[in-house]
């Protein structure tokens, strides 16, 4: 009994004392309490003669601006030409833009020497950019080039330094002192001071390099990327690790880090201090002093027991289950730890003072990292305490976009450096800073599409925008002798009788020429015909007369009720950046053959929709034409019955999501053989012998004949060469379909809006 | 340590010991005593306010003709010239600024002085009116200390917002002798006109050692960026002229241009472009014939018509901003309170306050080189797109131009932020204007991830003592393949739990927590033992749901985890009669509700509900007992900007409401409080965030002509 009554008065006491914790610091403001009335706080004086006072400026000096006329623009801008070079580079100086303006941006990649090897990763640098679409291979046309001799390691004490770069560059006629030149850069500098010396002379040319420092970085002009190890893979690259979404953060530890500690040199300062903040809880810091050969020479009395503690825990383990990770500056500034971490969706905190950041011009690196200071490590933990979890799950979410949408392969490295440049050469056709930082990334959002984010399926929610109310019905007409089928007819007919078609638009791919526009159904809405060039890839070409958001994309004369229309089209306006349509497929992992298998059979699953029917948004066309190389799209073209495939996989890969099923009246016919092409074989022009006469979309189930089985293997084969192209199986599966709300239930017809997709 | 975010309550609301009348007593005095405490010292929080209100009465009532005289001997020290190569981590002494739980930065000002130099000739003018409303901004504001010890930033008193007005040499000895100017160290400079004839460098020309600059008018050479802070030049017509804001839409003019001191060769490639273009551009000049008395800065001409400035500015849809001799034009911030998109053409010009405003949603830069091509780029910009940018050039104007107040407050936040990066404030904070804030939702679960199968869900049970129900629906959820755990919330204080051997036997856990009160809200506590993403909210007479059913919700919510996803479906419904919101339970054919005596949802969004709940929603819902699911679909779709999922075929639930489908009375006080409810809550959120749809989710072969055993989910839908 006694002790409950000290525990009572204890907490009375404690609780008092708390009060004045936290009052106090009113309480000594109080005059009562501190009798310092003389002194209260002394503001800035309210002078009583303020408004008397003269402005900064008279209203004429502001306006007039008294330009002295002695050097006019042009002028001004020729002499910069000769004052702004080496250091201080920018664009408007250093930079043609003429090169440009004819053929856009082109980049061409010097020919590789015989006898000039060059590292792994500087093939892989090469290589994606030669994958990509701005590649070209002929220097007249380019407005960017890029070396053959590789850069990327300037160390001189390293195995992969190429000696005499000066005079080999001297030796390029396309060199021209560097303008317009790009130069790759993963580390420069050498011991002690490992500084931005390069070893060569770059002229005028433009750096990509990593761990560059604020002061020697010319801003806008060079381009700072990330530092990536010799595993970083081409393409595709693995997903981020976080697979959930938890409040409050439920992770092991706090706080982590395990890394070497130098014992003397550059960079030796931060990470000597690391172990200070190490509790040994949920926040873990380790440091070896194990690096290098004479380490042992240099150690201190910690090393040994650093040394054992560090053993001890496991680099992975702890980046798996750390909230934040510390990633301290090495020798260089930047180091493979902020990849890792940001992989890891462990919060990077970065203790790297004047480290210019991964494409800090496009990227908001304040959503994604802590970004402390040297000085500060001590603050960081109580900092990071601090952060909200709601803040942490942003964050955490914010590690995973950026480490999918701009570092996972070498590739997106490569294509977010180019497009960094590309941004810079007309301003107001380029990327907001919104655009950068918001899904699904800078990539894959063309400004020469739009400019506006309204007309993007992505933005809808942020902006509080809404997609259009009407669909543009886009119908690949085929036709046997030039006039119309029944089937296409009734299609027409279907579509425009929806209230919320808006117009028709047919592509016209066969070389005979169109029916005469009497020959046309009637309908209530403007029907356009539009000529494609002869290739599958035409039904996703952006035309012009497309002109809603949404599109509804007809092919192989399907059967489809208005109302099946109706409902499709109000269930795409709630997912407007998803493929929303009525026939589907699905994929699945062959482990037999090691490859992926395609199946048309009725399954609980679905990943394909075809667009043969479905719903999308006019902004995939503009992908699949501009975005997507060439060299996919001449895949597409050889292959039959590829192109709605790379259609769904570019839609996933952007998304991240599944397409989406909608209700349909009864299956449609798809082995019924009856979908028609141009006699001639007019619509495509694919190799001969690749390709059937007629080409149905049949079930393996029902598959009779070899044209059938042909064009089923050619679809798997399509699905397989997809996948090895984009690095990964962008597909996602999904379990369910959309039905009106009374589908089916025992309700009468007359309560429900769709009766007819019933029957 | 002490932050300043909200602690989360780990433990539930449950945990209250139970104890005996003889302590209670105790318990009661001491907690009235921590009450009294409580009210007191809330009493002198208000005190103070009042005392610091009042400290406008104390501040001094001074003339400036009174401030003290400073004599500047001629060989006092000349600080070095601005140190291009300053950053924050090498010439900012982090460690004036400190750890705080506020992340504020403390900002000291210099008393007034006048400076004279040996012959007793003023150095400068004292101040200038901008100035003083620009320290008198930061004295009101919350940075701001009197306490020189503590500051981590000092402001001198000394105006160099116009370059032509002040002595160089001179001023610099002036700053030089402040008490702690330490070689400028964390001293920053407010400068709006640098440079003077003939070459017009773009950074104040004032020697300043490693003094931070918030200058207007720097260019890329002179700015050092995260270090020095580009700001507007002020317009002081902002302060005289009253430009009402115009609503978005076609202006008169295309294309204005109203500068008056443009260089000749632009007014040449500026005329031209007018001569190909015709009406839709206006090239306005300095009039010539104005009679006296009319001043020449409120005036343009374009031949004999005269107009306006800067009302002219709001009848075109582009305005011109070309540099003059200096990159800063105080005309950007006229154009931008006009509303009129600016065309920036000035090579090399770092916008004012660029480290956070997204100039690209505001504005069109276009290289000078490019300018015969201006009619042209202009041309290719949505009219949509335009009409945004009218709004964010007005927005910015607003909010960072009209007064030098918005340009001091501006500056400091940028600069706090760079110290307490992790208190910054977002890119939407700094860029979206009032009406995108309010229109636009940021979905705390953005990221598409569709969580892993095998975590499992936890299913909550709400439940108060109807134990042969409760137990019948645990052992019906228990045959669900993907359930982890089952929470069984007990809300009767009155009654214990029935013994645990009682309890069914089930294959995952089964954790019974016991509530304080017997409140609503206590369904959606983010209890600890939630380990899941996936939480199912489950009444305890729900035994009507088959296992398929269930599980197939489960995938469902997968697919859409920042959904609330659940078999009855709801509507609202505007009634045009009573104007005002409706509840509807009938078969109808769109749902935009779920209700939660049946539904998945992620775990996020009970942290949502208990401790982000608006207004008093949470409360009352608890004081009514009724209509939590209301509040909770409400909730998510107003952060969500979502529309719910409903899934599987209409069942025969047993719920108030229901009845009236069963034939049976309708509970016409139920729903007209359910309506009631929807109202409440619209009118505290402000708007209507329930979004309505058509469609519900069944599996891919639903009622297909296909093999049920084939079929993942053949038990659905059965009465």
């Amino acid at each position: 009994m006694q002790t409950r009554k000290k525990y009572i008065f204890l907490t009375f006491l404690a609780s008092w004392l708390l009060l004045f914790f936290f009052g106090g610091d009113q309480l000594h403001r109080f005059a009562f309490f501190s009798g310092r009335k003389a002194e209260a706080r002394r503001n800035w004086p309210r002078w009583t003669d303020r408004t008397l006072l003269k402005s900064f400026a008279d209203p004429e000096e502001l306006q007039r601006d008294e330009d002295p006329s002695l050097l006019s623009p042009r002028e001004r801008r020729a002499a910069w030409l000769s004052v702004y070079r080496g250091s201080r580079c920018r664009m408007e100086t250093c930079f043609d833009f003429s090169r440009c303006e004819r053929h856009g941006f082109k980049v061409f990649t010097y020919p590789q020497e015989r006898g000039q090897p060059i590292s792994e990763t500087y093939g892989k640098i090469l290589s994606s950019i030669e994958r990509s679409r701005y590649h070209t291979p002929n220097p007249e046309e380019a407005c960017l080039f890029i070396l053959s001799i590789d850069t990327l390691d300037r160390d001189h004490l390293s195995g992969q330094y190429v000696r005499n770069v000066d005079e080999k560059i001297r030796g390029f006629p396309l060199w021209n002192g560097g303008r317009n030149h790009l130069i790759f850069n993963l580390y420069s500098g050498t011991w002690p001071s490992y500084t931005g010396e390069l070893g060569f002379d770059i002229g005028q040319a433009m750096l990509a390099k990593a761990s560059f420092d604020t002061q020697s970085f010319r801003p806008g002009f060079d381009v700072s990327i990330p530092l990536f190890s010799k595993e970083h893979p081409q393409r595709g690259g693995d997903r981020g690790w976080l697979h959930q979404d938890s409040v409050p953060p439920k992770k092991k530890y706090l706080l982590v880090f395990k890394g070497k500690r130098y014992l003397t040199g550059i960079g030796s300062g931060t990470r000597n201090a690391l172990h200070h903040i190490h509790n040994g809880k949920d926040i873990v810091s380790l440091t070896t002093c194990k690096h290098g050969k004479d380490w042992e020479k240099h150690k201190d009395t910690r090393c040994d027991k650093d040394n054992v503690d560090y053993e001890r825990f496991d680099y992975q383990e702890l980046l798996h289950n750390s909230t934040f990770c510390i990633v301290p500056r090495g020798r260089r500034l930047g180091s493979f730890r902020f990849l890792e971490a940001l992989q890891a969706a462990c919060i990077p905190v970065l203790l790297s003072d004047g480290w210019e950041l991964p494409f800090a011009e496009a990227i908001d690196w304040g959503r994604a990292a802590v970004v402390g200071s040297e000085r500060l490590l001590l603050q960081i933990p109580s900092a990071v305490r601090c952060i909200h979890p709601e803040r942490v799950l942003a964050f955490q979410q914010q590690t995973q976009f950026l480490w999918d949408a701009y570092f996972s392969s070498v590739d997106k490295i490569v294509h977010t450096t180019l497009e960094i440049i590309k941004d810079r050469l007309s301003p107001h056709r380029s990327r907001s800073r919104f655009l950068w930082n918001a899904l699904p990334g800078g990539l894959l959002v063309l400004p020469d599409f739009s400019t506006h984010l309204g007309d993007f399926p992505f933005y809808y929610l942020q902006h509080g925008y809404s997609p259009s109310k009407k669909f543009t019905a886009f119908i690949r007409a085929v036709s046997q002798a030039g006039s119309l089928s029944q089937p296409i007819l009734r299609l027409i007919q279907a579509v425009s009788a929806s209230q919320y078609c808006a117009q028709i638009v047919v592509l016209w791919s066969c070389e005979k020429p169109p029916p005469l526009s009497g020959k046309w159904p009637q309908s209530a809405v403007p029907l356009t015909i539009v000529q494609g060039r002869g290739k599958l890839s035409d039904r996703f070409f952006p035309f012009e007369a497309i002109q809603t958001d949404a599109v509804l994309s007809l092919d192989g004369d399907p059967s489809l009720s208005t109302s099946e229309v109706d409902f499709a089209f109000s269930v795409w306006r709630s997912f407007p950046e998803r493929i929303v349509g009525f026939p589907t497929q699905s994929h699945f992992w062959d482990p037999e053959q090691g490859r992926w298998g395609y199946t048309s059979k009725w399954t609980n699953e679905l990943s394909i929709v075809l667009t043969a029917a479905a719903f999308y948004h006019r902004y995939y066309h503009s992908l699949f034409t501009e975005y997507l190389p060439a060299g996919l799209r001449e895949l597409v073209d050889g292959l039959a019955a590829c192109e709605d495939i790379l259609m769904n996989v570019l839609v996933a890969a952007v998304t991240k999501l599944p397409p989406i099923k909608v209700t349909q009246r009864k299956q449609h016919k798809e082995a019924a053989g009856q979908q028609a092409e141009c006699r001639d074989g007019a619509a495509g022009t694919p190799p001969p012998g690749q390709r059937s006469p007629s080409a149905p979309r049949s079930a393996p189930a029902q598959l009779k004949g070899t044209a059938g089985s042909r064009r089923f293997s050619q679809r798997q084969d399509c699905l397989n060469q997809l996948a090895d192209w984009f690095g990964y199986m962008p597909l996602v599966f999904s379990q369910l379909r959309l039905d009106p709300v009374l589908f089916k239930d025992q309700v009468s017809v007359l309560r429900k809006k769709y009766p007819s997709l019933e029957k | 340590i002490m932050c300043a975010s909200a602690k989360y309550n780990t433990r539930g609301p449950a945990l209250i010991p139970r104890m005996k009348t003889k302590h209670r007593i105790y318990y009661i005095t001491l907690f009235s005593i921590v009450l009294l405490g409580l009210i007191a010292t809330g009493m002198f929080q208000f005190w103070p306010h009042s005392i610091e209100s009042s400290s406008d009465w104390t501040v001094e009532k001074r003339s400036i003709h009174d401030v003290p005289v400073v004599k500047l001997p001629a060989d006092s020290p000349i600080p070095e010239r601005g140190d291009l190569s300053c950053r924050m981590h090498t010439c900012f002494d982090v460690y004036r600024c400190g750890f705080n739980p506020k992340n504020k930065i403390k900002v000291y000002i210099y008393s007034l002085k006048k400076y004279v130099d040996e012959y007793g000739t003023l150095v400068s003018n004292t101040i200038s009116r901008e100035y003083n409303e620009l320290l008198t901004a930061i004295s009101d504001s919350e940075f701001y200390t009197d306490d020189v010890n503590r500051a981590c930033l000092f402001v001198p008193s000394i105006d160099v917002l116009n370059q032509n007005a002040l002595r160089i040499k001179e001023t610099a000895q002036a700053l030089a002798q402040l008490s702690r100017w330490d070689r400028g160290t964390n001293h920053l400079l407010f400068n709006m006109l640098p440079g003077g004839p003939p070459d017009y460098n773009t950074a104040l020309d004032v020697p300043r050692d490693r003094a931070l600059l918030a200058g207007g008018g720097f260019s890329t050479w002179t700015y050092r960026q995260g270090y020095d802070v580009s700001i507007p030049v002020y317009s002081p017509l902002s302060g005289e002229v009253d430009l009402p804001e115009r609503g978005p839409g076609p202006r008169r003019y295309f294309i204005l241009s109203s500068q008056m001191a443009l260089h000749p060769e632009y007014r040449l490639e500026l005329e031209a472009l007018q001569a190909e273009n015709g009406e839709s551009v206006l090239i306005l000049d300095k009039c010539t014939n104005l009679s006296d008395g009319v001043p020449a800065v409120r005036k343009r001409c374009y031949k004999n018509q005269v107009f306006d400035y800067p009302q002219v500015l709001q009848e075109s849809t582009f305005c011109v901003v070309l540099r003059g001799a200096r990159l800063g034009q105080a005309v950007l911030s006229d154009v931008l309170q006009a509303g009129c998109v600016p065309v920036i053409i000035a090579d090399s010009y770092i916008l004012p306050f660029s480290e956070v405003l997204d100039w690209k949603r505001a504005s069109v830069v276009i290289p000078e080189e490019k300018m015969p091509e201006m009619y042209s780029i202009l041309q290719s910009i949505p009219q949509r797109q335009i009409e945004e940018m009218q709004r964010q050039a007005r927005w910015f104007w607003e909010a960072y131009f009209r007064s030098m107040k918005a340009i001091a407050l501006a500056t400091l936040q940028i600069i706090n932020d760079r110290i307490y990066p992790y208190a910054a404030i977002s890119y939407e904070e700094w860029n979206d204007p009032p009406a995108v804030k309010w229109s636009s939702v940021s979905n705390p679960l953005f990221l598409p991830l569709i969580p892993p199968q095998s975590q499992g869900f936890t299913a909550v049970v709400l439940t108060y003592d109807r134990v042969e129900s409760l137990f019948r629906v645990i052992t019906e959820v228990s045959k669900v393949p993907s359930l982890s755990k089952l929470l069984v919330v007990w809300n009767n204080q009155n009654k214990n739990p029935p013994e645990d051997s009682l309890w069914p036997k089930i294959r995952v856990p089964l954790k019974v927590v016991r509530t304080a009160e017997n409140k609503l809200s206590n369904r959606f506590f983010p209890y600890d033992e939630i380990e899941t993403e996936a939480v199912l909210a489950i009444d305890d007479d729900i035994i009507m749901l088959t296992s398929d059913e269930l599980q197939f919700g489960y995938e469902v919510w997968r697919e859409f985890p920042d959904r609330l996803v659940g078999y009855p479906g709801r509507l609202h419904l505007w009634d045009h009669e009573m104007n005002k919101w409706k509840y509807e339970s009938e078969w109808t054919n769109e749902v935009s509700m779920v209700l939660t005596g049946a539904a998945f949802y992620h775990k996020y969004f009970n942290y949502l509900y208990t401790y982000k709940m608006p207004g008093d929603i949470k409360n009352w819902v608890d004081a009514h007992m009724n209509c939590e699911d209301i509040a909770m679909n409400f909730l998510v779709a107003n952060v969500t900007g979502k529309s719910v999922i409903k899934v599987t075929p209409r069942k025969k639930f047993k719920c108030p409401e229901c009845t009236a489908i069963d034939g049976l009375s309708l509970d016409q006080t139920h729903m007209v409080e359910r309506s009631e409810c929807i109202n409440k809550f619209a009118s505290v959120f402000g708007t209507m965030p329930l979004k309505v749809v058509e469609h519900r989710a069944d599996p891919v072969l639903y009622k297909d002509d296909f093999p049920e055993k084939l079929k993942s989910f053949p038990n659905i839908g059965s009465l």
